[in-house]
């Protein structure tokens, strides 16, 4: 396949200069002859864009407010004395602009000269890429020469001469080359702060500022510090809105600009970033945000932007291994070995032990269409329903709890309906770390005034960090969501804060009373169960009438929510409040999961839980079965099938033998990782399809090297139900993209597949899912993005959902009873861990490790308070042991009091960690989503690693040996 | 001498004073009472700005208010042995101040009392005329002050001359939660002294007038930014707002009416940029004081976002006397579209330095002639740099100018705040267009091009000028550089220095001649 005839240009955005006004009253104006017409409160720059004029300009930039410093983009106005700035000045009635005159050319010239007489261009040196836009700038205003020369004061470096020996350089300041990602030469720098601006602005941060004045002032981080070791969190936004090469990414400036670029999605979290990836001969240079994209909206965090390098890190595997035994070094074979092993393997195993002695998992890191292909594979194929998926783990709840009260098991709102939002409530969550391009969406709403209450037994920096600080903290002890969410609805109900005209229209009024009358109990108000919960009731009563009566309340959540044994429940408390207050079916409110990965929406919606065919439908449903089984020629079977800790349980029992699993490490991220391996130790082939050697594949007898996402073309599904785009830019390193590594698993088989492209997977998946059924690629590729349902009611989708009443009919009020965890401090074990993510790393680390993100977390810490270390003779920085009932392990200790006493927590990023290890086998009571989130621990003074760590180490370097080619032509 | 009954000495503690020995003068007074038993109570009133007079003691006998000036403290021990406490005899007697020509050719409005009164006194304020104009305006309503503060013509006394009223009126027709006026004392223009003196001098009336225009506007917060330069303007200030609160004249209930206002005073940090309102805005939120771009308006969207009156000192206090004698009353004075009167700050190299507050129209060569006195060197007049730092430089040509916004628009120049530097014949005017440059360069903010960059070229190109470098290009290059600053610079930082630079080539060419040449011409 020829890539370059798909995406042959490098895309290029129109910059309008200033952002867009949602006024509603239109604006008639003549720019340069040509008559425009605007919303009121555009700029003249932006209409002029426009009307397709476009009026240079170096400060202004459609994703900031304008500012209007650097003076070349004035025009004169007929009527109107002077030569204002067109960023700044907004549109008028009748106005009469001209953009091109003699008075305004020499003005622009003049500036663009001084501009020139104190940055490396007029120094007539090569600087940075040429490819700027200050060069482009340069070129239209028509300057031809920097009268005013080199000799005088200025901030470049004079080869040979040091600042301060003879150079006349004295504000010549170094080049940080601190970050791993860009670098920053304020050499060329011209001061026109859309760097800073972006940090506020776009991000939120708020890490950098303009130092000095007059011919002094240059741009610097934090304190003037590295970029490194300020409070930059690198998500590139400065680097973007650069118009220089002051700031410019260091693949740029080593590689040179990108030729080509295609629009995909980002392949981190849930937010579903849509990105440019940009390339050159093959090699993609930059991922830049791109602004249309309906989730972020042109911005990133550093993930995204920045640790793509895991795709060519020289620990992908790219070849097919296979062994007989997991003591065996690996041997690299062919695609076609490695195929036909698996099949033969399979086919013995489903003789020998049963159907059902077999099973898959499906990866909510590749696309919907890889994702169907193995559930399709594990049916269609091996005749039974063992089939899951990550989800299990995280947002398993989510499905349940909101399919039980609404009847969709999605988030209802788009991440636009933020900008409407009054008060937020943030449960279980972290966005700042784990969704930071929401988080800085969210962020800016708070800025603007908005609301935020945090539910979290840690400080987050959501509860306070620059110029957002939430209005009602409440640091609940890990485990306790259930009983402070049932009093929140307690102080709503007892209060008559809840909105009865709502829930008569769209709730079923005696569930409601029901409900009422549970909640109301006393044993529910806030002062009874801090006891319990250890939040101030005045804190809940607070946070529940702002809630209840701030105008737009949305709810984010997260996974400290579903993973606990009440998650479910949980979910439900979140539903029934937001029925309750009315917030539900309309911009600004909302039940929203924040999803953790890509495509753990999409991997859910494409059926692959043991219980449920695409779009959540029963297997039990005959009609369903009818429509797959015609299509596909087979019976199926109509139990649900056995869940990831089912099949590992039926593993260690010695029913269940062989399994497929694409794109998880299910040692590392699934509970207590023995039982885990003992369950993989005990099967007879374990195929692993990834990309690198995980841990999982220690078990593992097949290793089918995978694809990255810019190696293949497919859709990922986000946090929002937003089905977006993802382009193959490069071709798979490994020769086969993933769909196509399951097709030829499944042809050998015997399965009749001929897919020659994912399109193809995604018509079938819209032919057999109606709330699919509206989907396509040629729908995508004209719109962008569609977020389903998306049918013959909604035809371009579904951005906020249960508008005129509840996908289930009427909403479902639950009781929701708080039972404690039986996971308990005691004596033994008197602390409580939960667990979480930081910014720089994702999940198991697989891939964030793989990059220079490392530089900014190059282990898990354990989080403690300083009177629990102090008690405990634990210094910052010590190695602890970590002991629960059911393991240990260690790591070194952070002490900070953004945990509470009693609480501590840790990131699970660093397989050496072993943080799964610790916790326990409780799980969530509807859906076996582990209990992650609440381990009952102790924490001990140590010298370092563990004997199972140590272990552990050593089985992982013996069965990652592979045997080389030499070897194996011996 | 009957024991109730004190004498009053006035002994200025204006900074102008104190600078010329004020507060020598007043210990050594002092200290002579108390020696000498008298029972004489020492007042530190401000000034009435001749400053050539000051330290300018006044005691008060039974014909009135005596002067003499100026003193020293080796005077003290001789004007007590004059009997000047009853008006005796001594060579620096002035005789009734109010007939000193300097002080007699004035019309004060604005300045009325200041130099005469105690400063933080409220019942002196009161006893001479101060509050009628406050109560007056609780009386009416908002729209009534606004419309008769836009009749009586008053123009923003800091520099751009905009009509006070119609600031106001935007306000007014503004609708917010909360409404802001900020006073701009970061009086930084060289040779300007007139709001250092009204705050030192006379702070009810700048209190009284912001207080007006709360009322007016529907603003309960008033702020004053003071420059960190005036310490004694700052503790007058904070002293008599202090005292206004405690007299409910600031407070919930405005003279106990149901108007709240009050008023805080804030500090600067030595930015002259900051006397720019958008920077000034931006300082007093706790931000770099950079300048804003407008629109929008500080009007509109002015100090942490809300509608905001920003006037300058002088504009705030013209405004009691306007409320208390009406519009026509103050309009009647002026010419053209300047009404009232402008305090005139005369300074540099001049015979009577001070402050002149006058109806607009006086010629620029009668300030500098006849009521400076001319140069102090006593050599011939060579230039008058009109309103700061950025104002132009005007030559004897055009003295005929009369002192009005438009008039001095005209011939490139500007009156500003109203300060005038006078220069003698020995100023080199290449030096003194370099000195705009530089000026310009140290103070500016760094958000604009034309002024962050421009500034450091000018002095350079003007550096290259002097030393005989490729001369007309480097004039070629200066004249486009001003445009260029001129045009497109954010502010009037920017955006005026060409007029000193451009204003001293244009009037005084030889100076800009290639060195050589001008030795020759020597």
């Amino acid at each position: 396949m020829n890539i370059k005839a798909d995406f042959p240009t490098l895309i290029q955005e129109t910059d309008y200069g200033t952002p867009e006004s949602t006024a509603e009253k239109q604006v008639t104006l003549t720019v340069d002859g040509r008559s425009v017409t605007v919303p009121e409160g555009t700029s003249i720059m932006r209409a002029a864009m426009e009307g397709g004029v476009e009026i240079p300009k170096l400060c202004a930039t459609d994703m900031l407010d304008s500012f209007g410093s650097c003076r070349i983009c004035l025009v004169e106005i007929e009527g109107r004395n002077g030569t204002p700035a067109s960023c700044t000045t907004p549109v008028g009635e009748g106005m009469i602009v001209h953009t091109q005159t003699d008075r305004l050319d020499a003005i622009r010239r003049g500036v663009m000269e001084l501009y020139v007489s104190d940055h490396p261009t007029g120094w007539n040196e090569k600087a940075g890429t040429g490819a700027s836009e200050f060069d482009a700038v340069a070129k239209s205003v028509g300057l031809a020469e920097n009268r005013y020369g080199v000799e005088g004061r200025n901030h470049v470096h004079e080869d040979g001469v040091a600042p301060g020996h003879g150079s006349l350089a004295v504000d010549y300041i170094a080049r940080d080359e601190s970050n791993p990602y860009f670098s920053y030469d304020p050499a060329q720098c011209i001061v026109c702060s859309r760097c800073v601006r972006a940090c506020e602005e776009v991000q939120g941060t708020f890490a950098l500022t303009i130092e000095g004045r007059g011919f002094e002032s240059r741009m610097v981080a934090g304190m003037h510090e590295d970029f490194i070791t300020s409070e930059c969190v690198s998500c590139g936004a400065c680097v973007q809105a650069c118009p220089t090469d002051a700031l410019r990414e260091k693949t740029v400036l080593e590689k040179g600009m990108p030729e080509r670029s295609a629009v995909t999605t980002c392949a981190y979290c849930g937010v579903g970033c849509s990105f440019k990836a940009e390339v050159k001969d093959d090699e993609v240079i930059r991922m830049m945000p791109y602004k249309d994209g309906k989730a972020n909206h042109g911005h990133s965090c550093v993930k995204g932007r920045f640790a793509y390098g895991y795709a060519t890190h020289k620990d992908r595997i790219l070849s097919p291994m296979i062994r007989e035994k997991i003591t065996d070094p690996w041997r690299e074979v062919s695609w076609e070995e490695a195929i036909a092993y698996t099949a033969n393997e399979f086919r013995r195993i489903q003789y020998q032990y049963g159907r059902a002695a077999v099973g898959g998992i499906t990866s909510s890191r590749c696309t919907n269409e890889e994702t169907y292909l193995v559930q399709k594979l594990v049916r269609q194929g091996f005749l039974n329903n063992n089939v899951d998926t990550c989800a299990r783990v995280c947002h398993s709840p989510t499905g349940y709890g909101l399919g039980q009260t609404y009847g969709t098991s999605a988030g209802t709102q788009d991440f636009d309906s933020v900008e409407f939002t009054d008060v937020a409530v943030i449960i279980g969550a972290n966005p700042a770390s784990a969704h930071p391009v929401f988080a800085s969406r969210l962020k800016k709403r708070l800025r603007q005034g908005a609301k935020l209450i945090v539910l979290d037994p840690r400080r987050t920096e959501m509860v306070k960090s620059a110029h957002v600080e939430a209005a009602y903290h409440l640091p609940l002890k890990p485990g306790t969501n259930v009983a402070v969410l049932t009093s929140l609805a307690h102080v709503i109900v007892t209060e008559g804060l809840f909105d009865e005209a709502f829930i008569r229209e769209r709730c079923d009024w005696a569930e409601f009373q029901d409900w009422a009358s549970f909640v109301a109990m006393p044993e529910n108000s806030p002062e009874a169960v801090s006891k319990l919960t250890g939040v101030d009731p005045e804190l809940v009563r607070g946070a529940a009438r702002l809630y209840a009566k701030g105008g737009n309340g949305a709810i984010y959540y997260g996974l400290g929510v579903t993973e606990h044994s009440q998650g479910s429940t949980t979910v439900m408390a979140i539903a029934n409040l937001a029925m309750a207050t009315g917030n539900i079916g309309r911009p600004g409110v909302g039940v929203n999961p924040l999803r953790g990965q890509n495509n753990v929406q999409g991997s859910c919606d494409m059926g692959s839980f043991p219980h449920e065919l695409p779009g959540y439908r029963h297997i039990s449903g005959e009609a369903v079965r009818d429509i797959y089984e015609s299509l596909w020629g087979v019976k199926l079977d109509d139990e649900p099938g056995l869940r990831i800790p089912n099949m590992l349980d039926a593993a260690v029992d010695g029913s269940f033998k062989g399994i497929y699993i694409q794109g998880e490490d299910i040692l590392q991220s699934d509970p207590d990782t023995k039982h885990v391996a003992s369950g993989l130790a005990a099967m007879e082939c374990v195929v692993v399809h990834d990309l690198f050697l995980n841990e999982t594949a220690n078990y593992a007898h097949v290793f089918l090297p995978g694809s990255t996402f810019l190696e293949k073309d497919g859709t990922f599904t986000n946090a929002e139900r937003r089905i977006n785009m993802v382009r193959k830019v490069v071709e798979p390193k490994a020769r086969y993209a993933d769909w196509e590594a399951t097709q030829e698993l499944a042809r050998a088989i015997g399965l009749d597949w001929n897919y020659t492209h994912p399109s193809q997977i995604m018509d079938e998946i819209a032919k057999t899912t109606p709330s699919f059924a509206g989907v396509s690629f040629d729908l995508l590729d004209r719109v962008g993005s569609v977020q389903w349902p998306c049918n013959e009611k909604a035809p371009l989708g579904t951005p906020i959902m249960h508008v005129d009443g509840f996908v289930r009919g009427k909403g479902k009020f639950i009781r929701t009873e708080y039972v404690a965890t039986d996971e308990r401090t005691g004596p033994r074990y008197p602390l409580l861990l939960t667990t979480g993510r930081i910014l720089s790393q994702y999940n198991v680390g697989a891939q964030t490790r793989r990059t220079e993100n490392s530089m900014w977390h190059s282990e898990d810490r354990l989080e403690i308070h300083p009177h629990d270390a102090e008690n405990r003779g634990i210094r910052d920085g010590d190695w602890v042991r970590l002991a629960s009932r059911s393991g240990e392990t260690t790591l070194r200790a952070l002490i900070t009091d953004r945990v509470s006493p009693g609480v501590v927590y840790t990131t699970f990023h660093h397989p050496d960690t072993q943080a799964n290890v610790i916790t326990t086998d409780f799980s969530d009571w509807a859906t076996n989503c582990p209990e992650y989130k609440v381990t009952a621990v102790q924490v001990a003074p140590s010298n370092g690693p563990t004997e199972w760590q140590k272990d552990y180490n050593e089985q992982a370097r013996q069965s990652r040996r592979i045997k080389s080619h030499l070897e194996a032509a011996e | 001498m009957s024991p109730t009954i004190y004498m009053t000495i006035y002994i200025p503690g204006d900074s102008g004073a104190l600078a010329l020995g004020a507060e020598k003068v007043a210990k050594a007074t002092a200290k002579e009472l108390a020696e000498r038993g008298i029972a004489a109570k020492i007042v530190r009133n401000g000034s009435r700005g001749a400053y050539f007079l000051e330290p300018m003691v006044e005691v008060e006998t039974t014909e009135g208010r005596r002067a003499y000036g100026p003193v020293k403290a080796a005077d003290v021990k001789g004007l007590f042995d004059a009997g000047f406490l009853t008006g005796g005899q001594h060579r620096l007697a002035l005789g009734d101040p109010e007939d000193i020509p300097f002080i007699a050719k004035q019309t004060r409005l604005t300045f009325a009392r200041c130099g005469i009164t105690d400063p933080v006194s409220l019942e002196d304020y009161e006893a001479h005329g101060g509050l009628d104009g406050l109560r007056k305006a609780v009386a009416m309503a908002p729209l009534d002050i606004v419309k008769q503060v836009t009749e009586s013509g008053l123009r923003g006394r800091g520099g751009a001359g905009f009509p006070t009223g119609i600031k106001w009126k935007t306000v007014l027709d503004t609708t917010a939660d909360r409404k802001y006026i900020v006073c701009n004392a970061d009086e930084g223009d060289s040779a300007t002294f007139a709001d250092r003196m009204i705050m030192e001098g006379d702070p009810f009336v700048l209190i009284e007038g912001m207080t007006i225009a709360g009322i007016a506007t529907g603003a309960t917060k008033g702020f004053v930014y003071i420059r960190s330069e005036y310490p004694h303007a700052v503790a007058t200030m904070n002293k008599a707002v202090e005292v206004a609160r405690k007299a409910g004249v600031l407070g919930a209930t405005v003279l106990g009416s149901p108007n709240a206002f009050d008023i805080e005073i804030r500090v600067g940090a030595g930015a002259y940029v900051c006397g720019e309102e958008t920077s000034l805005l931006n300082s007093l939120e706790g931000k770099r004081g950079v300048v804003r771009a407008k629109p929008p308006l500080p009007a509109i969207q002015g100090l942490f976002g809300k509608p905001t009156v920003i006037n300058n000192v002088i504009s705030l206090a013209s405004v009691p006397i306007i409320m208390d004698k009406g519009a026509v009353f103050y309009k009647d004075f002026g010419m053209g579209r300047s009404r009232g009167t402008i305090p005139i700050q005369i300074a540099g190299n001049v015979k009577h330095g001070g402050l002149f507050e006058i109806a607009f129209g006086l010629s620029l060569g009668e300030i500098v002639d006849e009521i400076g006195g001319g140069t102090r060197s006593g050599r011939p007049v060579k230039a008058v740099q009109v309103g700061g730092p950025l104002g132009a430089y005007f030559p004897r040509e055009l003295f005929d100018t009369p002192f009005d916004y438009e008039e001095f628009a005209k011939r490139d120049g500007l009156i500003g705040h109203a300060g005038i530097t006078v220069f003698d014949d020995t100023a080199d005017m290449l030096k003194q267009a370099r000195f705009a440059m530089e000026f310009c360069a140290i103070e500016s903010c760094g958000k604009c091009t034309p002024c962050r960059i421009g500034s450091t070229r000018g002095m350079e190109v003007i550096d290259r000028l002097a030393a005989g470098i490729e001369p007309e290009k480097s004039l070629a290059l200066v004249t486009d550089l001003c445009n260029t600053m001129k045009f497109g610079s954010l502010c009037a930082l920017g955006g005026f220095t060409p007029y000193p630079v451009m204003s001293a080539i244009t009037h005084f060419p030889e100076d800009f001649k290639p060195a050589p040449a001008r030795v020759a011409a020597e």
